[in-house]
């Protein structure tokens, strides 16, 4: 790792930690269930951001992108499966409620 | 790097609004609107692929996916948000010190650069992503194919209308 690198490291990745930090809070202290779902887009946004920021960085940029591009098709297929899921539990439980999801507990 | 700086407090204050907002659909725009950040930082990163994805996907896609979402589920009245706001903010405000915390931490242990370059690029981006996505990591989009697949079976059975008898 080069000093120009280093030094320019913690410019981004303050900002990645504040996103993760942000979506990690609002993941664990959500009680509906479409926050958490916003929750954990801007924990990904945090990923994303450290993932281009690093190919910047270190001058491989094309690398980075195929990986965000990746990440970001997850992400979509995520939200997806997971509004999907949100739909069929207000249908069968009439609330977004997380506390309220007691059929699964164990 | 100064636009840089600027275009990322936009999307932590965005992203901060998102959690904070009183109705998720508030929340869902300003989530648009920091994917809408993220995507010019990573257009001025020299990532004009990932950019475009982030931009139609993250900024689109999604916010249509969470905006169907909360139009079909119509979780709370208006009346009813307002009465669990000031319970929600009680259970958030804690964030905003655990944030300044984590700010002071960073700059006692870092040190910030005013301005800086980064490395330079190799070749030609576009045609190195063309050939690492299509090429090296064909891995990479077997599995995002079986994802999307996944994805699909999964929206498609979690719908699946139920049999009355």
């Amino acid at each position: 790792m080069n000093g120009e690198f280093s030094s320019l490291v913690p410019f981004f990745g303050f900002f990645a930690i504040l996103l993760f930090v942000i979506g990690l809070y609002c993941v664990v202290m959500s009680r509906n269930f479409i926050r958490v779902l916003i929750g954990l887009e801007i924990l990904t946004k945090g990923v994303t951001l450290l993932i281009i920021a690093a190919g910047y960085l270190t001058g491989k940029v094309a690398l980075a992108q195929t990986l965000a591009i990746t990440l970001i098709v997850l992400e979509v297929v995520v939200v997806a499966v997971a509004a999907g899921i949100v739909i069929a539990v207000y249908r069968r439980n009439n609330s977004l409620d997380v506390t309220q999801l007691r059929k699964l507990k164990g | 790097m100064t636009i840089n700086l600027i275009i990322m407090l936009f999307m932590v204050a965005a992203a901060l609004w998102a959690v904070l907002a009183r109705t998720l659909l508030k929340g869902s725009i300003a989530l648009a609107i920091a994917s809408a950040a993220l995507a010019l930082l990573i257009f001025r990163m020299n990532g004009p692929l990932a950019a475009v994805f982030e931009l139609s996907v993250c900024a689109g896609l999604i916010t249509v996916i969470f905006i169907s979402t909360i139009s079909l589920v119509q979780p709370f009245t208006p009346q009813e948000v307002a009465a669990r706001y000031a319970a929600r903010f009680k259970r958030f405000w804690p964030l905003l010190v655990l944030l300044a915390v984590v700010t002071v931490i960073c700059l006692k242990c870092w040190t910030f650069p005013a301005c800086g370059q980064a490395l330079p690029e190799s070749a030609d981006v576009m045609a190195l992503t063309r050939d690492l996505l299509w090429k090296a990591r064909q891995m990479d989009l077997f599995g995002q194919v079986v994802m999307l697949l996944a994805g699909v079976f999964g929206v498609v059975i979690l719908f699946k209308e139920e049999n009355p008898s």
